[in-house]
């Protein structure tokens, strides 16, 4: 155990097999490979694909998250709302403007940029409960915004992707591994930014002040500055995450910008493992991955000839993740990735796991 | 005229709803720290027994109404407590954690509520004198709300009572202050906990069965969709405050009122609105003491 | 010598991961006063608070009347018979002075008379929020709180930090009274309270004992009170 964390602990090493598992990816839809139970088909058919992608699309987002919850322990109940912009805005801008799609995803990022700078700055004039309750206010008022203007935004039903201005090789089902391998490219951008925010001087403060504002305050960092800074760049990602799943998805509907879904990003984010890149990775793919079992799982006859009290929860793909969550959160405070660590590190860990929590209030 | 006092009151209505839920969420926060994000699903399981109860009953009868009620209150009040025995205390003082857990449980519980009575709403009935209206000034005011207000302040009037006259009363007070120092003077302060999410639950119980005859329906989103205003109501009552959350409940729900009518339906937006200026000008809340 | 009320022994404890006692040894003994001494961030509040089990206790003893009660819970230590006055007082501010002592009393027959007699002042006030009392008759009201109960030892932080000079001497008058009935582990920055009260010196730098003994040999020696505490006997911190 202590020579593969020695051998873990030399950067090469881990750049090759972060590089190994990126080519590994990109390799599958060209790969004839079935996983029984967790897949739904062979990895090169197109609903495979798509889930994997969806997958992807995921842990992006809860990459995303991470940066605010994570790294800078800002407890977020809004975070859905800039997945939203990134994919209601995209979906927008391609219906009403004659833009191409590479300067209408431009457009959308500086509209997000805008909309999480104000926003942000507004929110972080709180902290803690009263941030997460902020947060969450205005992602209701947008999804108030969403679902009130059917004109532009298609209301309850959603809005669709105008294929006009996007290009041919990232439409129909066909093309679902193109997507996969955009989706493959992002995630891997998504979390190389992450990477580069972590280790710089500003992601060193936003750590010093998840764990003691105070002291970053007498040390005259300017706290505030680089929350926002945080604050941004994750919302960014988020909304990066949203254009994608536009694409994916042909469409979005209001269900992205709901309480619920950013409920969805927290239980990836604690699934996974707090304050760990892969974690969040790890937990996006397996919550979606679970998520589209228990769906299956759900409808399947074998459920439906169970007496009611174990029909109803097992057909409630939910309930089983909030189950499930809470389990996490109580027994295993490192989430997936800690129990991971655990296996390797004795059991130190737990209490690292569960201050690493508690240090985001 | 007529509009003003029908929107009034209307809003006070709504304003009790949101007080029933915001009173118990801000004890809770007050004295634990915690914010308590199942709150909504006390809600909503105390409103689907409460309608199961009226409906074996014969739904028209007052006496059906009043076992609801109480059916709904006393549901409420288990399941918070039983909330805070088996999931709360396991983490205590883990702030963060306890959020966390309650999400966990809000999610699974409206996905059990989804899967036992189904995801649309279910409409109901009540006595025949609720669904009539009372003309005030010209205004014909639908009477549940009349109903909803004068149970609000007697819901009010009882938290008040307890917390002035009882011993856990004065533990909750002292605690919501400075709860270390109740430890301190020998006091396990953890029964309190279990006391004040009894009580939330219980008011939530009671919103949850007023709520149904408010909407006419009930529905497994019914307490999620309340629970964003009770959150807002805290937050701008103060977190902690009882008269805080009473105060915010009447001012946001009839500022709702008034900006859906006036505003063209743009209640919701205002609120929000209103939370960020509060927030900018007086971070704490009204009633909020300074940090 | 009888066995000590208090004895602690290689005492250590956190704030989160900030050590802030590292190895304090101290004893209390019977019917007497025991001052804790030092400069500013020694580590003598959070001594008590770990005593108390306030702050994360990371390593040592606490016995009280010969019982192991570290890793009691803090609610438990007290109903052991320890009373705990605290540094700025934290008397409940939206609490009125009679709901202040009522919520402190534990026992069956609380000595009501003994806080009457020590704080005729706050008694007059019972119907008063603590919190507009003057910093004075907050420290009784704090002090009558751990008086209300028959503990077995006091621990009380700084009584008279911040005060008027009149009031200190009657802050003190009660504590001299109050050391009739109950040992007291005191805090104390003022010395010539310390001086007065006290029998037993205990003396933390760095979040360590460095000396412990009878106070009256302690304050004879001016140049080990100089070094240990930066200041004249004489004069007050």
């Amino acid at each position: 155990m202590t020579a593969i964390r020695r051998l873990w602990a030399k950067p090469a090493v881990r750049w090759g097999l972060a590089g190994a598992l990126v080519v590994f990816a990109a390799a599958l839809p060209l790969l004839d490979l079935v996983v029984p139970g967790v897949l739904p088909g062979p990895t090169y058919t197109p609903g495979t694909l798509q889930i994997l992608a969806l997958s992807l699309i995921f842990a992006a987002l809860a990459l995303s998250y991470h940066v605010l919850f994570g790294v800078s322990g800002m407890l977020s109940f809004g975070h859905a709302l800039y997945f939203a912009v990134g994919a209601y805005g995209l979906g927008i801008v391609l219906e009403r403007t004659g833009l191409d799609l590479l300067p209408a995803v431009g457009l959308t990022l500086a509209g997000a940029i805008l909309v999480a700078g104000v926003l942000g700055a507004i929110s972080l004039r709180v902290s803690g409960i009263s941030f997460a309750m902020v947060t969450l206010a205005f992602a209701q008022a947008g999804s108030v915004l969403i679902r009130r203007n059917p004109g532009v935004t298609g209301g309850e039903e959603g809005l669709g992707l105008a294929t006009a201005n996007v290009p041919d090789w990232l439409v129909g089902v066909a093309d679902t591994r193109n997507l996969y391998w955009l989706a493959l490219g992002v995630i891997v951008v998504v979390f190389l930014v992450v990477r580069w925010f972590e280790r710089s001087r500003a992601g060193h403060v936003a750590a010093a002040v998840r764990e003691n504002e105070l002291r970053v305050r007498v040390l005259g960092l300017p706290p505030l500055r680089v929350k926002l800074l945080a604050f941004v760049i994750g919302s960014t990602l988020a909304a990066v995450a949203g254009m994608l799943f536009l694409l994916l998805q042909s469409g979005v509907t209001p269900r992205a910008v709901s309480a619920d879904f950013t409920l969805t990003i927290l239980v990836i984010v604690v699934l996974g493992g707090v304050g760990s890149r892969w974690g969040a990775v790890v937990g996006g793919i397996i919550y979606t991955i679970l998520d589209q079992r228990l769906t299956a799982l759900a409808g399947s006859e074998w459920v439906d000839a169970l007496p009611a009290v174990l029909r109803i929860p097992l057909s409630e793909p939910l309930f089983i993740l909030g189950t499930l969550f809470i389990l996490v959160v109580l027994f295993l405070p490192g989430g997936i990735v800690g129990l991971a660590g655990r296996v390797g590190r004795r059991r130190a860990t737990t209490g690292d796991a569960r201050d690493r929590l508690e240090e985001t209030t | 005229m007529s509009t003003v006092v029908l929107l009034l009151i209307t809003g006070l209505g709504l304003g009790a709803l949101y007080f029933l839920v915001a009173s118990g969420l801000s004890l809770i926060y007050g004295l634990m720290g915690v914010l308590n994000f199942a709150h909504g699903s006390f809600l909503t399981l105390a409103a689907f027994l409460g309608w199961e109860t009226a409906r074996a009953l014969g739904a028209d009868s007052w006496g059906a109404l009043a076992a609801a009620l109480l059916v709904g209150a006393a549901a409420g009040a288990l399941v918070a407590a039983g909330t805070e025995l088996l999931l709360i205390r396991r983490l205590y003082e883990r702030h963060i954690e306890q959020v966390l857990v309650t999400v966990g449980l809000a999610l699974a519980s409206v996905a059990l509520f989804d899967g036992i009575w189904g995801t649309d709403p279910q409409f109901i009935r009540g006595p025949a004198w609720l669904a009539e209206t009372t003309e005030i000034l010209g205004a014909r005011i639908p009477n549940n709300r009349f109903l909803l207000i004068a149970i609000a302040i007697l819901v009010l009037l009882l938290i008040v009572l307890f917390l002035r006259f009882t011993r856990y009363g004065l533990i909750i007070r002292a605690g919501v202050e400075n709860r270390s120092m109740v430890t301190a003077l020998g006091i396990d302060v953890r029964r309190a906990f279990t006391v004040v999410f009894a009580i939330g639950g219980a008011a939530a119980g009671i919103g949850g069965v007023l709520a149904s005859h408010y909407f006419g329906y009930v529905s497994p989103q019914l307490g999620g969709s309340l629970l964003i205003f009770a959150f807002i109501v805290t937050v701008i009552g103060g977190l902690g405050s009882l008269p805080g959350a009473a105060v915010a409940s009447v001012v946001v729900a009839v500022l709702q009122q008034f900006a859906n009518f006036y505003l063209g339906g743009t209640g919701d937006l205002v609120v929000v609105l209103l939370l960020a200026v509060v927030l900018l000008v007086r971070p704490r809340g009204l009633f909020g003491r300074a940090a | 010598m009888s066995a000590p009320v208090l004895a602690v022994r290689g005492l250590a404890a956190a704030i989160g991961h900030q050590p802030v006692v590292e190895h304090v040894d101290l004893e209390v003994p019977a019917g007497s006063v025991t001052a804790i001494l030092g400069r500013n961030g020694a580590g003598k509040t959070s001594t008590m608070k770990a005593v108390l089990g306030l702050i994360t206790r990371t390593g040592g003893e606490v016995e009280l009347a010969g019982e192991r009660i570290d890793g009691f819970a803090t609610h438990r230590i007290v109903q052991r018979g320890v009373g705990y006055v605290p540094e700025d007082r934290e008397v409940f501010a939206t609490l009125t002075v009679a709901e202040n002592l009522r919520l402190a009393e534990r026992d069956a027959s609380p000595r009501r008379e003994l806080v009457a007699e020590l704080f005729p002042d706050i008694i007059a006030r019972s119907a008063q929020r603590a919190g507009t009392l003057s910093g004075g008759q907050q420290q009784m009201v704090s002090l009558a709180r751990a008086l209300l109960n028959e503990n077995r030892i006091l621990l009380i932080d700084e009584p008279t930090k911040g005060l008027a000079p009149k009031l200190v001497t009657e802050v003190a008058d009660a504590l001299a009274r109050a050391a009739e009935v109950v040992p007291i582990l005191l805090v104390e920055q003022n010395l010539q309270v310390a001086k007065r009260l006290a029998q037993s010196v205990v003396v933390i730098a760095g979040g360590r004992t460095v000396h412990a003994g009878p106070a009256a040999e302690f304050f004879a020696d001016e140049t080990r009170v100089e070094r240990l505490l930066g200041v004249h006997g004489e004069a007050s911190a």
